[in-house]
């Protein structure tokens, strides 16, 4: 065998070691990875956040939304806390976000990883604003209402429903979140009364369902089936002579 | 060429005499490059915290430098992203948008002139880290636990631009010690302290120059990135007397094989960082950092200089 034969072996039994190196820490590497960008579905991301997946890939961890918030509102997560390493998160209880009608966050971002095609702030979407029934204030028929009022889209994120009741001439005034209005700043959790808050904001996936596209709700007007679920067509006519499909019933028992 | 020892041992260990004679303030001064670097990691640090912290700014509203070494904007106007990082985006399969791209470029284009690996000497602060490990090692009866082929860092390399596609999350990026201490510093530290001290004890007891050296994938990047840099450490071989007190001092010590050096005349290397170290330590003078397009001109001069100086002392 020849020197270059020995060499060029000897360099791809390396290139092949090097590989098995590479393919066995890859493999422990790629475990870690997939832990660390599940670490916390609870994540609040700035206006105009891509879905949690598209965010995870495209933010660069450079912080730079986190430097241009006015009101401190962002961090930057750190290494082995509870949200993704490196990316920005707030926590509305400490900090809400304030919706700056100019988005500077959104205008820092380098990758796009919070999308520019965010026009106005009131509509991003970080969150929603779920309510604790049973530890509301005015659930209980107190007279609070203070997450109506802070709500920076008063009246359409978050209403107030009023409820008789029984043993008194008051009224109840219930605040009711609309999802497709509430934009998850936080302003309310912020400003909630209780030791805990009572309303707080979380990430749609956890907490909004969605019911079937088959459901009509017919006392809704315009409320049709929508074009995904179109009746099937009806078969070809029976012909003469034959049994209509599915009509037999109907002849039974004829005199 | 003549018959006897080109580099007689004489001569190389009069050099280490030079050496180990050299005063108090020829020692001080051999660390030179050692301090201007941390002044620079440390000071582009600084900027970053400023900005961040006490709102430092160039003129009203215009941030000095905002976001940290991943990403950042420059007096509100020069973009700059690391291209590695962005370069583990693209390959998730996310559209970049133009500012991250041209901010890579910027980047990109720097260090391909000035030494891909300067990063890792002058900018990376996990540098400081790893040094501090190095010092303290050649100070401390450390024995050698095993040797680790360098270009393992390569297949590192391969393996985070392989995983960013399978995982569609930049893969370095989401485990890197030197983005848990730039971030740590500028934005909150967290548990990223705990990667660091890792660094520092493999580096200090199990290998030496082990991340930098061997597994660091952004400095395999910037590695390749380097063979085109114009600032290089040029070699004398005239007045070299291969005494090795520069491969001693050096992190990479492979990049001066003196043999390809002289065929060379310079460091070709792209895992040189230009850290200055051996240019600052050579007793004889003979590495210096010079452009590559003049290292040519200056290297049959060298021996000029020296028959120019013998005349004038004749």
């Amino acid at each position: 065998m020849s020197v270059k034969n020995i060499a060029r072996r000897d360099f791809l039994a390396k290139v092949a070691q090097g590989t098995a190196v590479a393919a066995c820490g890859g493999l422990l590497w790629d475990y870690l990875l997939r832990q660390e960008v599940r670490a916390h579905p609870y994540a609040l991301r700035p206006p105009g956040a891509l879905a949690e997946a598209d965010f995870h890939a495209a933010c660069i961890k450079c912080g730079q939304c986190v430097n241009a918030c006015p009101y401190d509102t962002l961090k930057l997560a750190g290494a082995g806390g509870d949200m993704p390493i490196g990316t920005p998160y707030f926590t509305p209880r400490e900090v809400p976000c304030y919706l700056c009608p100019d988005i500077p966050c959104m205008k820092a971002c380098p990758t796009g990883a919070l999308s520019p095609q965010l026009k106005d702030v009131n509509d991003s979407r970080m969150g929603l604003a779920v309510i604790d029934l049973e530890n509301c204030l005015s659930w209980k028929g107190l007279r609070c209402e203070i997450c109506y009022r802070e709500c920076p889209l008063q009246g359409r994120a978050i209403v107030l429903e009023t409820h008789p009741r029984g043993i008194s001439k008051h009224a109840m005034f219930f605040p009711i979140v609309h999802s497709d209005a509430c934009t998850g700043c936080g302003i309310c959790e912020k400003a909630c009364p209780t030791t805990e808050a009572a309303i707080r904001i979380l990430p749609h996936k956890l907490v909004q369902g969605k019911i079937g596209e088959h459901y009509r709700l017919g006392w809704i007007e315009k409320n049709e089936i929508t074009q995904e679920f179109k009746p099937a067509a009806p078969e070809a006519p029976a012909k003469p002579g034959k049994k209509a499909p599915g009509m037999d019933y109907l002849n039974e028992g004829a005199p | 060429m003549s018959t006897a020892p080109q580099h007689p041992r004489s001569a190389a260990l009069t050099s280490i005499e030079k050496l180990h004679a050299r005063t108090g303030m020829a020692r001080i001064v051999s660390w030179r490059y050692v301090v201007l670097r941390r002044m620079t990691q440390f000071g582009i640090l600084l900027l970053f915290f400023g900005t961040a912290h006490w709102g430092w700014e160039a003129a009203k509203d215009v941030p000095l430098l905002t976001g940290n070494l991943s990403g950042s904007k420059f007096l509100g106007l020069i973009p700059m992203a690391d291209p590695f990082a962005v370069l583990q985006i693209f390959l998730t399969g996310h559209v970049l948008q133009k500012e991250s791209i041209i901010g890579a470029a910027l980047v990109l284009g720097f260090y391909a002139l000035v030494g891909g690996r300067v990063f890792c000497g002058w900018v990376c602060p996990v540098n400081a880290v790893t040094d501090l490990a190095g010092w303290l090692r050649q100070r401390l009866p450390i024995p050698t636990l095993f040797a680790l082929n360098r270009n393992i860092r390569y297949f590192v390399l391969a393996t985070a631009l392989i995983l960013s596609v399978i995982t569609g999350v930049a893969a370095f990026e989401w485990v890197s010690p030197v983005g848990m201490m730039h971030r740590g510093i500028i934005f909150g530290m967290g548990l990223g302290f705990l990667a660091l001290i890792a660094i520092f004890l493999f580096d200090l007891l199990i290998l030496k120059n082990g991340w930098c050296g061997h597994l660091c994938p952004l400095g395999a990047f910037w590695s390749l990135v380097g063979k085109t840099a114009l600032i290089r450490v040029r070699f004398d071989k005239d007045s070299c007397t291969h005494c090795g007190e520069c491969a001693k001092v050096c992190p990479e010590p492979q990049v001066l094989n003196l043999k390809k050096l002289e065929q060379t005349g310079y460091v070709v290397a792209g895992e040189c960082s230009n850290c200055g170290r051996c240019t600052a330590l050579c007793p004889e003078d003979s590495l210096n950092f010079d452009l590559r397009p003049l290292i040519h001109r200056h290297h049959p001069a060298s021996g000029a200089r020296e028959a120019a100086i013998e005349n004038r002392n004749t």
